[in-house]
This record gives structure tokens, C-alpha cells and sequence, in this order.
């Protein structure tokens, strides 16, 4: 499917943004819409200088609430299509993350997170953003986010986001963080036919027969594009499975605002990963996400090596939450610490999840990582010591 | 005979989902007739309806995108030009079309239309130009008169409107014009002619909304509104669109701007070729 100018075979010395567009060139993308904000600017930079070079658009939009109109329009036009922003960009582009939710357009946005509320720390990390990619459009609905923890992940999760967000139909976030954006590591791009690549599911009926807003058992419509002769209406509005509004028919509303909950809650299987470290016979578990896993796998190591039975669950997506995982480590451990670079957000949603199961907020924001000690310190007033 | 039995008798039947009529706009609105002109236009010019998307915003004229029987998508409110950009970009073999209003465009909106036609994308905008909020109940605009009545100037609009045509031509739009929904044979041929010409193309159409903006206004039933157009309005091809401005005696309507430019589009393919020979030269 795709060629050697898409995919850089070998070993790179790489920023995080640079990897994050080589991801998405990987994993066939072809149309890029952004706006320049920092800390995810070399992401567009870098997809200006490639697009042109593997067949795919770049266009510099007039603002984010543009970009990712643009990438919504792309990807109805048959392409596979991101954009890529930080906090405030972020923000803009709610409005249309929830058009794209209800046209479950497959999509793919890139939050390189800052320092936040406002303009806050442009060229800090921070993790603030988390529940907004949750939440942050109006309405009932859910998406997909993962959280690479380093410039390899940078790449390997961006190609991941795309495989979901064609499979799921709907829009995906790399939730990103200015630490992991800039950062130079080193990568390791495999061979084209060792990447998987996931195509959108097209339907197999005639255009007469074709209703485009009808899921299949997954509760994932399959998707006609635009210019494929399926004579496709497309709105925002409250619609039938034909896609016509059908703004005041309540059964409507329950019917198609449900399934776009409930193809994530149903999927959730497939789409949840997450890895763990000496958690087996832990009595204190860390739970981490983004780059504070890097520090937290340090100081559960520190625990181990002071006698403590620490181990760590580092989430890898984030949206759909991973109930189940959370749900059974906190019946077999004493306490759960969660470092997060905000004050206090997937927290709330490890306390749901852990119910009795003490759970311990380690928040830090300013624009400093989290240190191993400091987690380690942690860990020992969790265990008691 | 059946109602849709009944519509699929009309002419222009091919181009309609009949299922979506009755249509939401209405008595004397202007928006039927915008409809009726660019579905004759695409029958006149027998584009290839599997290859055309029709993308509108949200307001009356708006709804326009579920009635025309070819892809179309009904965006959030003030973005269908950026969206459109998308599409457009995206697969060059469409042909694609905004239809939308003075409110979407032009307020919520503006910042997409002049950055569209800046960089002169190949899409054809209608705009359907009622003076007002129709949809919402009658709010001012950025077309509104000075004076005149609506639900959020109750004493009076104290803001000066926008003059669209002058707008869209110092934006860089490649064509200009001005028709009232009264100029049926203009109108289409217009939107005929926009339709064949590459660039950021843009016609602005004034269209009567009597149950709101009229009534408030005193403007009479729509019939009154269409010979007040008659009066009122002069036909003046490559007017200044800066001296175009509406007022209550006379509305300029014509082809204002008609000029050729390179668009994103070709631009792009020619960096495109460069690159590609480029690399191919290692």
C-alpha cells in the first residue's frame, strides 16, 4: 500500500512533533490542515516539507476552528486526514470534534499539551487537557485518545490513532505533551509491510440501497465517501440512518446519540491497551499516562529495590477509560498512586473506577517533570512506610 | 398519484430529493427560487452530479444541502467554506459548491470567506443575502441596514452592514456578482457562469424574507418586496463594487468582477510537478 518515500525504514534521531507527522505519513495520511501554535508547530512544519513529497495536501488554514472544518471536509473527500495543535487551538476546535462526532467522520487531532488555562505556558508540557478531550465538545458522546510516553510513541501511537479513528469513525487524539513534542529520541521506523494499516470499512450495497448512517453489528456505519456516486447527505443535526434531520422525533435522538456512547463502551475491548510492570504481586500500584510513566517505572524499580511491592499499569489510551484493568488491580492492591501533570483529572476517574481502594493524587504543573524520587516518596506514604 | 409521483413530474425533479419536500422555508422567501436557479444551472451545464458536493452552514438557505440529490454535507454554523476547502482540496475532481447566508458568511463565518478567496480555492459561493437572522426569529446581521427593525435592534440598527460584493472583490474573489431573486434567467445564468470559471467565485443574491425581516420592516408581502426590487434595482456590469453599496433607493446588481488568476489549486500542482521531478531526479 504505501511506498518507501511514505515510510523512512530505519534508524532516526528524531523530535516527538517530527515522528508524530511520519506516523501519520506512515499510516496514509494524505491531507494535513493546521495552524501554528506552539508546542506542536514543527508537526505542521514538517508535513508542509512531506505531503508534497508523498502525494498527500498541506494546507495552513486561517485559524484551528478552519483546520479541523478542513480535515472534516478531507476526510469525506476520501482522505485519510489530521491537524495537529496544542491547549488553545485545542479549544477551537471543539466545536467542530463534535461535528465530527455526529457525521462520525474518521479523524485524526494531535494535542501537543501546554501549560494551561488561556495562553498559559506555551512552551511547557502539562497534561491539563485531558479531560477536555473527554468532554470538551457539547453533548453526549465519546472518542478515542492515547498518550505516547516517548518520540518512538510519537510515531507508533500516531499511525495507531488513524487504524482507530478508520476503524471506529469517529475523531482520535493523540494526546500529546510539549515535554514528548520536543523531545530527541531515537526511533525506529520498521519496513511498510510491517506496519499495520486499517482502511476504512465502504459499503457493499448499491447506492440505492445504501443507508449511510445504518451501523453494522460493531455499531460502525460503513462510510461512501464523497464523489463515489452514494449521493451522500452529511449534517450535524440530530439524523436518521439515511442521514436526514430528524430534530424533534425523540426515539431519533436516544437511538443515534446512544450509539455514538455506546460503539466506544462496546469496542472497548479492542481498542483498550495498556501495559504493566511488576504488578503482580504489587501492594502499591502506580497508574501513569504520557511521559510520567517514564518516572514512575524509575520509582517503582526505587520501591522494589527498598522492599516495597510496587509495580506499575501505564495507560496507553486514555478514552475509552480502561475500566476493567483499573477495576481489577484495585482488588488486589492496598493503595494506587496517580502522577499526572495537572491538578488532579484521570484521578477522578481511577477513585470511580477503584471504589474502596485508597487513591493517592500526585499533581504536579508548572512545567517541571515529575522526578523518580518524588514518585517514590509517594509510593512509600501510599505503602504506610 | 402519489405526492413524490407528483414532484417527479417537475423538470428539475433528477436534481431534488423528493423525500426531504416539503421544504422548511417560508411563504414568499427568496431561498426556493436561489434553489430552483442553481439546479437549472447544473441541468443547463449537465455536470456530472456523481462528482459535485453541495456544502451549506446553518440558517434557512442552509437546508439547502439536504434538498439537492448529490453529496452535500450541512456543516456547523459559519464553516462551510472552510469545510468546503477541505474537500476540495482534498479530491480536486469535485466540483464544489457553498450555498449559505449573509449571517453564516459573513459574521460567524468571515474569517473563512476572505482567507478562502485570498487564496483563490476553487469553490463557487452563493450567498443568499435576506438582511437578517431568518431562522432564529429576526436578529441584525452583518447585512442589516442602519435603522432598520429586528428583534435585537428593536430601536433601530445603529451598525453600518457590510457591502458583500465589495467585500469578496478586495478579498480577491475572481468573480463578482449582485442579482435579486428577481433576476430568475440572470441569476442561473450567473451561477452557470461561475460554475465554469476556476477560483474563488462568489454571487451574492438578495432575497426576500417577508414573514420576518419584512414584517418588522414594513416591507409588504412578498410580492410587494419583488417590485420593490424592480424599482429599485439597475443592472450595471463592471461597477465599482466599492461604489455598490445597498441602500433603500437602489440596489446595483450585475457582474462586478469577472478577472482571471491562478488558483490554490494550480499553484500547487505546479509545485507539485516540481517536486515530484525533483526526486525522481534524486
Amino acid at each position: 500500500m504505501v511506498s518507501q518515500r511514505e515510510v523512512l525504514t530505519g534508524k532516526h534521531l528524531m523530535q516527538g512533533d517530527v515522528a508524530c507527522a511520519e506516523g501519520a505519513i506512515a499510516a496514509g495520511c494524505k491531507f494535513f490542515a493546521g495552524y501554528p501554535i506552539t508546542p506542536a508547530t514543527e508537526i505542521a512544519e514538517r508535513m508542509a516539507r512531506r505531503m508534497i513529497e508523498v502525494n498527500g495536501m498541506f494546507v495552513q488554514m486561517e485559524d484551528e476552528l478552519a483546520s479541523m472544518a478542513a480535515i472534516i471536509g478531507a476526510s469525506w473527500a476520501g482522505a485519510k486526514a489530521m491537524t495537529a495543535t496544542s491547549g488553545p487551538g485545542f479549544s477551537l476546535m471543539q466545536e467542530n470534534i463534535g461535528l465530527a462526532v455526529m457525521t462520525e467522520t474518521p479523524c485524526v487531532v494531535v494535542n501537543v499539551m501546554r501549560g494551561a488555562p488561556s495562553t498559559g505556558q506555551p512552551t511547557e508540557g502539562a497534561q491539563q487537557d485531558v479531560m477536555q478531550s473527554k468532554w470538551g465538545s457539547h453533548g453526549d458522546y465519546s472518542i478515542i485518545a492515547l498518550a505516547p510516553a516517548s518520540v518512538q510513541e510519537m510515531f507508533d501511537l500516531t499511525i495507531e490513532c488513524f487504524n482507530l479513528a478508520e476503524t471506529y469513525r469517529a475523531p482520535t487524539f493523540l494526546l500529546a505533551d510539549g515535554f514528548t513534542g520536543h523531545l530527541w529520541e531515537r526511533v525506529v521506523i520498521p519496513s511498510p509491510e510491517e506496519i499495520k494499516i486499517v482502511e476504512r470499512k465502504k459499503p457493499v450495497v448499491s447506492p440505492d440501497k445504501y443507508m449511510p448512517f445504518k451501523p453494522d453489528e460493531d455499531l460502525v456505519p460503513p462510510m461512501a465517501c464523497f464523489g463515489e456516486g452514494y449521493c451522500v447527505h452529511v449534517t450535524g443535526l440530530t439524523h436518521d440512518e439515511l442521514g436526514y434531520p430528524k430534530t424533534t422525533d425523540p426515539k431519533v435522538q436516544h437511538k443515534l446519540v446512544n450509539r455514538l456512547c455506546e460503539k466506544m463502551r462496546k469496542n472497548a475491548n479492542r481498542i483498550v491497551r495498556t501495559y504493566e510492570s511488576m504488578l503482580e504481586d504489587a501492594e502499591v500500584a502506580v497508574i501513569a499516562y504520557g511521559i510520567p510513566s517514564r518516572a514512575s517505572l524509575n520509582a517503582v524499580k526505587k520501591a522494589r529495590e527498598s522492599g516495597i511491592k510496587a509495580g506499575l499499569l501505564r495507560l496507553v489510551t486514555v478514552w475509552p477509560f480502561p475500566e476493567k484493568q483499573i477495576e481489577e488491580l484495585a482488588t488486589r492492591v492496598n493503595a494506587i498512586v496517580v502522577p499526572e501533570m495537572n491538578c488532579g483529572q484521570i484521578v477522578r476517574e481511577v477513585e470511580r473506577v477503584a471504589k474502596e481502594t485508597p487513591v493517592h493524587l500526585l499533581s504536579k504543573i508548572g512545567g517541571e517533570l515529575h522526578s523518580p524520587s518524588e514518585i517514590f516518596e509517594a509510593i512509600r506514604r501510599a505503602a504506610g512506610i | 398519484m402519489t405526492v413524490i409521483q407528483e414532484f417527479e413530474k417537475h423538470p428539475l425533479a433528477k436534481y431534488l430529493r423528493a423525500e426531504r419536500f416539503p421544504h422548511i422555508w417560508c411563504e414568499g422567501c427568496g431561498d426556493g427560487i436561489i434553489l430552483h436557479c442553481f439546479v437549472k444551472a447544473l441541468d443547463d451545464l449537465a455536470v456530472d452530479i456523481d462528482k459535485f458536493v453541495v456544502v451549506s452552514g446553518i440558517g434557512c438557505i442552509g437546508r439547502a444541502a439536504g434538498y439537492v440529490k448529490c453529496d452535500s454535507f450541512h456543516t456547523t454554523h459559519g464553516r462551510p467554506i472552510a469545510l468546503a476547502t477541505g474537500i476540495k482540496l482534498a479530491n480536486p475532481k469535485l466540483t464544489v459548491a457553498v450555498l449559505s447566508g449573509d449571517g453564516d458568511l459573513f459574521a460567524i463565518g468571515g474569517n473563512h470567506f476572505i482567507h478562502a478567496a485570498r487564496r483563490n480555492v476553487d469553490l463557487t459561493v452563493i450567498c443568499s443575502n435576506n438582511f437578517n437572522y431568518g431562522m432564529t426569529g429576526g436578529q441584525s446581521g452583518p447585512t442589516t441596514p442602519l435603522d432598520s427593525y429586528t428583534t435585537t435592534t428593536p430601536y433601530g440598527n445603529i451598525e453600518h452592514p457590510f457591502n458583500l460584493v465589495h467585500l469578496a472583490a478586495a478579498a480577491g474573489s475572481v468573480y463578482v456578482a449582485r442579482w435579486t431573486v428577481l433576476h430568475v434567467r440572470r441569476l442561473a445564468e450567473s451561477i452557470k457562469k461561475a460554475l465554469r470559471k476556476k477560483g474563488f467565485k462568489f454571487i451574492e443574491v438578495i432575497s426576500p424574507c417577508p414573514e420576518i425581516y419584512g414584517r418588522r420592516n414594513k416591507l409588504g408581502k412578498a410580492i410587494d418586496i419583488m417590485k420593490l426590487y424592480r424599482q429599485i434595482s439597475e443592472i450595471r456590469h463592471g461597477y465599482d463594487p466599492a461604489k455598490a453599496e445597498i441602500t433603500r433607493e437602489k440596489i446595483v446588481v450585475g457582474e462586478f468582477i469577472d478577472i482571471e488568476k491562478p488558483t490554490y489549486g494550480e499553484l500547487l500542482q505546479k509545485q507539485f510537478i516540481k517536486i515530484q521531478q525533483k526526486l525522481s531526479e534524486g
